[in-house]
């Protein structure tokens, strides 16, 4: 809006975590998410590759001690110097920005607080709603606000959380539980129904299989009931088993809740500006240009109702809605076919369909999946177990047999995933992703040897070179 | 049949087209075989291959024999094979100048694709383990490079894959001979085993998917004392300061993983890099190698090898001439690795004896669009078909499809337009489509958009790699919906974010389509779905932050 010669206010304001955690510009994504989501992720499979080293030639004493402190300071580094950059930006952008708690006061007028307590009033035109959301606290579980911490937190921990217990919904906790294991850390899993729900259940089921392989305990059908401090310090948890219906107790150094997040809409004072919310979600209702009930209000991002919650689609929509505001163009953001990949052990990266959901909307009788096992050519030296190295591409069953979903378990999925996520948008067919020829050796190629199909019910096991 | 004659003479002249890609009449098949228009016809009745196409009961040994047993060869047998086809395979390795041989699998498996991957992923180890420091891992500072291990791990790999194409041969029933088979009359070859003692069989139909040999400079002690890729993989010492002659990719990939092993490496290179690939792509690759501490001879050629030393490795004398003067210079190497080209194998297998035209100055067999050479039973695939790209997938493709052709009635041929590659030097490369400098050449500079970025992985921050040095670019056909015709990325894992965009490029990505596109986040290739600036604006395109 800036470069299109708007007069831009930016107002950021991060209200502390229970923990008291508190980060810059930049949001989630910069301060707790993606960027020192990946870089932990990083620095696990590093781990990993230390472990590989040697049988490549490389004389790397075994086991490798891992400093947490080292890296948090240096992710935290990077993360301060992101906030630092966002700032740059936006003041030679000429766009004012306001660290300060914001809140309706009217359909155009907000009402700033500062940490100390100094109000100020803005005005404007437009207003754009880009609160995003925060992990939220299973307040109904005594001990769980005072004794536990979230996503919020974990990157910003000065020291090893050691012993932990990451209770999941959601690709966040189990990213993190991932690389809290490949750092070498005590890490349990608790899971009171289905691992990754909204993605493909096949595909969530063979990465938690690789995370069991690779160390990290699982505790499914159990939902814990209580936490309590020790005097040792050390954290005791309460739960129950839904299978057997057993209490168990068990002792960790952290509890990370990872149950899903919440939208920031409370403190907005939405009500006095007419704004209206999903009775559900708490999230703001938009239409398909971001509007909300309120015409010259908009909302992006994790905030919107119906919207995925991904960095980049946030982008993208913010950009747009721009150049809507600003006459530029009438563009809508296309939220279908948006590829993601979840940053786990082994990870997972996926465009389009599940394989229940393209099964639910066209019939069994008219999808058709091809499917391989494939073993990645740095696993062999290293003897890695590749099982649930897995790809699978879902499509109709008519000819041309258009792709409807992609789904790449393996490493480097996101970058494998990029391109076919642009071969998707373009309409792929199973044909002619069958007629590009492969690199080799790659894991990518992978994809365009698919030949077996499940309905065959051969073995989808790729042998040799 | 007539074509006037009957009511679909069109629609049976356009069929005839598309199964033996001619138009004219009279167009002829004997026996079920394609044989050709007049000329030909003429051609192979003079030369006796008529007569022998005429046999009622030909009882040939076999329906196909596959000299090569590499990836074309194995594919177009296995497929064949799986057709229903009696099908023999014959491979023989030809020792190097060294005496380095192999077992089954041709050179991807063995001297190529499979063990230069492996190599390139031990010196990204060596880098990994460098960053890991910055993430917080502790060891010791020295950490030492043992290449027996490394080689003894990778050659173990190897001779399963070995086994595990003999053992896939038997499962189809498909014969294989370890034996050097040479066309000795129409439909006839000698094998000739290891031990000299020779066999002939017979088919109805050949395939020729010989493959290639690194290629020697003809300088005195050339054969004697240097090595080749052919030799590399297996070398049973540590090849210590190596130089490398060539700038194909071969030769930078090698002198790539030899320099993050450790080791001290040079590469003489007499005039550009990776001949063929984008030159400014390419000169990416280079500069970031000699960032790293490869050494580069620009503009000389070796003139003669000398060994100083015995050993293993010895110690070698090497003197160069300048490509531009009179300037001479010498050097001391343990190691001289030879990647100036490879030569096809196709001299000495007796295809003149039924006359297959090969390119004389190539040896590269000329095809027609369903791999046939001139002789209408013998096809070929694989590195030694003239104007086509020498890599693995395509060879497997094409030698699949042919059989597929051949005995399973389809019609499908191997579809050679927008192949990615990637080569796999320390910084990747991957790319598909044009380069910037055959984008111009065929669609004019002023039809062109380029769009470019640099980019820094997040991986790299926190490890303190360079920063302004990956590298994204799209060439965009401006007359034609901004079609993207040319994809270039220089940076990690290039090989599998190019993959996709291949496959993007087939059906028809255009740059409104990647702007349209979601990136992943945090990736490499989401980097691609956000490209702004074009190389016509002069902006500047160094990174400053996230």
């Amino acid at each position: 809006a800036a470069q299109l010669g708007k007069k831009v206010a930016v107002i950021d304001y991060v209200e502390p975590s229970p923990r008291g955690t508190r980060w810059g510009l930049g949001g989630t994504c910069v301060n707790v998410g993606c960027i020192p989501k990946k870089l932990m992720h990083q620095a696990a499979l590093l781990g990993g590759m230390i472990r590989d080293a040697p049988h490549y030639g490389w004389d790397v004493a075994q086991p490798v001690q891992h400093d947490w402190k080292k890296m948090a300071e240096a992710v935290q580094n990077h993360v301060k110097s992101l906030n630092w950059g966002h700032r740059v930006q936006l003041q030679e952008r000429k766009v004012e920005y306001f660290n300060i708690k914001a809140s309706f006061v009217n359909k155009h007028t907000i009402c700033g607080v500062t940490k100390g307590g100094k109000e100020t009033l803005l005005s404007a035109e437009h207003i754009v709603i880009a609160t995003g959301g925060r992990p939220r606290y299973p307040t109904h579980i005594e001990g769980a606000l005072e004794y536990g911490i979230t996503s919020d937190d974990i990157f910003w921990l000065k020291d090893s959380p050691g012993k932990t217990t990451p209770q999941p919904l959601s690709d966040v906790a189990l990213e993190c539980a991932g690389f809290l294991t490949g750092l070498g850390l005590d890490t349990t899993v608790m899971m009171r129904s289905i691992p990754l729900r909204g993605f493909d259940q096949q595909m969530s089921s063979l990465v938690t299989e690789y995370m069991d392989s690779q160390g990290t305990r699982f505790l499914k059908r159990c939902t814990p009931s209580r936490v309590q401090k020790l005097p040792d310090g050390q954290l005791q948890v309460t739960w129950e088993d839904l299978t057997s219906g057993k209490k168990n107790m068990g002792t960790f150094d952290t509890v990370l809740w990872a149950i899903g997040r919440i939208p920031e809409t409370r403190s907005l004072n939405l009500e006095n500006a007419g704004i209206n919310t999903d009775p559900n979600s708490q999230k703001i209702l938009v239409n398909a240009q971001e509007a909300t009930s309120v015409p010259h209000i908009y909302a992006i991002g994790d905030v919107a109702e119906g919207r995925p919650e991904l960095t980049p689609t946030a982008v993208m929509a913010g950009k747009l809605l721009a150049q809507r505001l600003c006459g530029q163009s009438s563009n809508v953001m296309d939220y279908s076919n948006v590829p993601t990949t979840v940053f786990t052990p082994l990870e997972y990266g996926c465009v389009g369909l599940s394989e229940e959901e393209a099964m639910a909307r066209h019939g069994e009788e008219h999808v058709e999946v091809y499917h391989a096992y494939y073993k990645p050519l740095e696993f062999t030296v290293t003897e890695r177990d590749a099982s649930q190295c897995y790809v699978k591409m879902v499509c109709l069953r008519k000819p041309p047999q258009l792709v409807l979903g992609l789904h790449f378990l393996g490493p480097n999925a996101g970058e494998v995933t990029q391109g076919f996520a642009l071969g998707i948008k373009c309409g792929a067919s199973y044909e002619q992703v069958m007629r590009t020829v492969g690199i080799h050796p790659t894991c990518a190629e992978e994809v365009t040897k698919l030949r077996i199909s499940k309905r065959s019910g051969l073995d989808p096991t790729v042998t040799g070179c | 049949l007539s074509f006037h004659s009957s009511d679909d003479g069109a629609s049976v002249q356009e069929m005839l087209s598309e199964i033996t890609n001619q138009r004219t009449v009279p167009n002829i098949f004997v026996n079920k075989v394609h044989l050709g228009g007049c000329d030909r016809t003429f051609q192979a009745h003079q030369s006796g291959l008529l007569e022998k196409l005429l046999q009622e009961d030909s009882a040939y040994d076999y329906d196909l024999i596959v000299i090569g047993g590499g990836s074309g060869g194995l594919a177009c047998a296995q497929e064949a094979a799986i057709l229903g086809k009696k099908v023999l395979v014959l491979d023989f390795v030809v020792p190097s100048p060294q005496g380095t041989s192999w077992g089954l699998g041709g050179t991807c498996v063995n001297v190529g694709c499979v063990p230069k991957k492996l190599m390139h992923q031990a010196a990204l180890l060596g880098q990994a383990l460098n960053d890991s420091r910055k993430f917080g891992w502790e060891y010791s500072q020295q950490v030492k490079h043992n290449w027996e291990t490394m080689t003894e791990a990778i050659q173990n790999h190897i001779g399963s894959l070995n086994w595990g194409h003999r053992l896939s041969l038997r499962e189809k029933s498909v014969v294989y001979v370890n034996a050097y088979g040479e066309f000795v009359e129409h439909h006839k070859i000698k094998a000739t085993n290891r031990k000299g003692q020779e066999t002939c069989y017979t088919a109805a139909k050949f395939v020729i998917a010989t493959g290639k040999r690194p290629r020697y400079l003809g300088i005195p002690g050339d054969k004697e004392y240097c090595i080749t890729s052919d030799d590399l993989f297996s070398l049973p010492y540590c090849p210590g300061k190596t130089l490398v002659v060539g700038a194909s990719y071969v030769a930078l990939e090698c002198a790539g993983f030899l320099s993050g092993l450790g080791l001290d490496v040079t590469v003489m290179v007499r005039s550009i890099l990776l001949r063929g690939f984008d030159q400014e792509m390419a000169e990416r690759v280079g500069s970031y190698m000699e960032q790293h501490g490869v050494k580069f001879l620009r503009k000389f050629i070796p003139v003669m090898v000398q060994q100083l030393e015995k050993g293993s490795p010895g110690k070698l004398k090497v003197v160069a001439k300048s490509t531009e003067g009179p300037e001479t210079i010498e050097g001391e190497y343990n190691t001289v690795l030879l990647a100036i080209g490879r030569d096809s194998c196709t001299r000495k297998m007796g295809l003149d004896k039924i006359g297959v035209k090969i390119n004389e100055k190539s040896g590269k067999i000329p095809v027609n669009d369903v791999e046939q050479t001139n002789v209408p039973y013998v096809y070929a695939v694989g590195d030694i078909l003239e104007g086509k790209l020498e890599l693995t997938p395509v060879a497997i493709q094409a030698g699949r499809l042919l059989s597929r052709r051949l005995f399973g009635g389809r019609l499908e041929k191997c579809d050679y337009l927008n192949v990615p590659t990637t080569v796999f030097t320390p910084l990747e490369y991957g790319c598909c489509g044009l380069s910037e400098e055959k984008a111009i050449q065929v669609h004019k500079k002023e039809h062109l958009e380029v769009y470019h970025t640099l980019f820094w992985p997040l991986e790299w921050t926190v490890a303190g790699r360079d920063n302004n040095t990956c590298y994204a670019k799209i060439i965009c056909n401006k007359f034609d919906n901004y079609r993207v015709i040319g994809f270039h990325v220089l940076g990690p894992n290039a090989g599998e974010v190019t993959q996709g965009f291949a496959a993007a490029m087939k059906c028809g990505l255009t740059k409104q389509l990647l702007d349209d596109t979601i990136g992943i986040h945090p990736t490499c290739g989401e980097v691609f779905t956000t490209l702004e600036i074009t190389k016509s604006s002069g902006l500047d395109v160094t990174q400053k932050g996230c």
